[in-house]
């Protein structure tokens, strides 16, 4: 059974905040499902499915529906793939709201690492029991260094280079400027970011996302609830999801799991990479991005570079606005998962609701695409088209 | 940024891949291979990932092999380098290069393993260029 207008979004919010200093992070999951129904029209006792990730205290959804005081949940759904995971909760709230399980599904993501870091609180550790631990920890991965590797051998064997790596980051400043909640909003040039002090080869600080607080929530419904709102409503049209790892040692670090996610999405929705107006492009870093468009099939494999150069991604000026909240890299990436924030401007762009000076013009279609956990080794990669009632 | 620096681990040592740890501490590259389908797979496993068979044994790596991808983690004091050596056995591990002029490590460039004390008695497998 596909998902294909089959449900839709109602209500987004995104937290303003960009550091939490005096909110706990329950009261910000509350916060963001409180300010997503507002948007829907809708009440909490009209949730009848809940959705959330690692992120959320406790067991999850047991605890913040407790917290939240959501009294009609018959549908529950804590799917972990990292930063991705919000993209594949929108799946699988389609999934769930096509099969009759639930009616109202409301999806929430909080983070504070800012605030975590000023009290200092211990960073998050890695699962001691996964397998790989061992075998990866001592040798010092971090976030930086491992999708750093990724660039390096892009570079290898495509000859990307870090000036056009520079163009994804240029492309996120000109439309951040317009986005007052967004953390960085001073317009970059390439010369800026190349310039910008190395963090872990050949990646500067500026080829990195920003680290701050807050999150956001969607609420999806059921054709017939849709109908019964006033808020203009975004169909789901298809949705992938894909998991990519080192493969028993077969490394191949130039690709991402776009590759499986995004050619399922695209067959649900019935449509092809030139009916994308517009596309929410995970943005943890610049390679995050340029290794995911050439997967999902914007470019062919290691053009990415040429691609996403001369402002290609700016929009009004490229063919392929991204990203026009000012994405990870200049935005928001709430508790260090950016998949949520995705969906949520693709959401507004398809409401015409994106700031004036970045809306997409007759935005009918657009994607959003999630990669959490490592491009470096594995990850949990999630596609979703949207569009509107006409798509 | 304290997030940067490379922070010592202790490793986790249980019965899947104790005889590994103590190859290393003997100075050898253990990888585990499998006798059903003859493939050699990292990290190692009891049960073949590429064919689900059980019968899979550890031998002996060549220790050689060649730098895949990398990186140099810049703001660690001191900076260490990341990466994915191939083996000559064809698989690909994380590790760390040392012992290299950082500025001249490149992708392709022939190293060696050696081990670096990993507390408790044991051993790192790291590479150095061959």
């Amino acid at each position: 059974m596909g998902i294909n207008g089959k449900a839709y979004i109602v209500g987004i919010y995104e937290h303003p905040c960009r550091a939490a200093l005096d909110k706990t992070l329950p009261q910000l999951h509350a916060e963001i499902a409180k300010g997503a129904l507002a948007d829907a029209g809708l009440s909490k006792e009209d949730v009848d499915g809940y959705f959330c990730a690692g992120d959320a205290p406790g067991l999850g959804p047991i605890n913040m529906i407790e917290y939240m005081g959501l009294n009609n949940v018959r549908h529950m759904d804590s799917t972990e793939t990292g930063g991705s995971s919000y993209i594949v909760h929108v799946n699988h709230a389609a999934q769930a709201i096509a099969a009759g399980h639930c009616n109202v599904a409301l999806i929430t993501l909080a983070g504070r690492p800012v605030a975590d870091a000023k009290e200092g609180k211990p960073v998050r550790y890695y699962n001691q029991q996964a397998p790989d631990f061992s075998f990866e920890m001592p040798y010092g991965p971090n976030v930086t260094n491992m999708y750093a590797m990724c660039a390096m051998r892009h570079m290898h064997e495509y000859g990307t280079t870090s000036e056009q790596l520079a163009w994804i980051k240029v492309a996120a400043s000109h439309h951040a400027q317009y986005n007052e909640h967004a953390r960085l909003r001073d317009v970059v040039t390439v010369e800026d970011v190349v310039n910008s002090p190395m963090i872990a080869d050949p990646l500067h600080r500026l080829d990195c996302c920003v680290i701050t607080d807050g999150g956001g929530g969607i609420v999806m419904v059921s054709p017939e609830v849709a109908k019964s709102l006033k808020r203009t409503r975004v169909k789901v049209l298809g949705a992938g999801e894909a998991p990519k790892h080192l493969a028993a040692g077969q490394v191949d670090l130039t690709y991402s799991g776009a590759r499986w996610s995004g050619p399922k999405a695209f067959s649900e929705a019935g449509v092809t990479t030139a009916d994308i107006k517009y596309a929410s492009i995970y943005d943890s870093f610049t390679i995050t991005v340029l290794e995911t468009l050439e997967d999902l099939g914007f470019c062919k494999k290691g053009e990415g570079g040429k691609f996403v150069s001369d402002g290609n991604l700016i929009s009004g000026v490229g063919k392929l606005p991204f990203n026009t909240d000012g994405g990870g890299l200049c935005n928001n990436h709430p508790g260090n998962r950016g998949g949520m924030t995705k969906v949520l401007e693709a959401v507004r762009q398809v409401r015409g609701e994106a700031h004036p000076k970045v809306q997409v013009r007759n935005c009918d279609i657009a994607l959003a695409h999630g990669t959490g956990g490592l491009l470096g080794s594995r990850m949990g990669s999630a596609t979703v088209i949207l569009g509107n009632e006409d798509a | 940024m304290s997030t940067d620096q490379k922070n010592k681990i202790n490793l986790v040592v249980n019965s899947e891949s104790k005889p590994y740890w103590e190859g290393a501490a003997k100075g050898q590259l253990l990888i585990r291979t499998c006798n059903a389908c003859g493939k050699a797979h990292y990290y190692p496993r009891t049960i073949c990932p590429l064919c689900f068979s059980e019968d899979t044994a550890f031998v002996e790596a060549s220790g050689n092999g060649v730098i895949y991808s990398y990186s140099v983690t810049r703001q660690a004091k001191p900076p260490y380098v990341i990466a994915y050596v191939t083996l000559d056995e064809g698989v690909s591990m994380l590790t760390n290069i040392v012992d290299c002029e950082i500025d001249k490590i490149h992708i392709g460039q022939k190293v060696r393993v050696k081990f670096s004390e990993a507390g408790d008695g044991y051993a790192l497998p790291v590479f150095t260029s061959a």
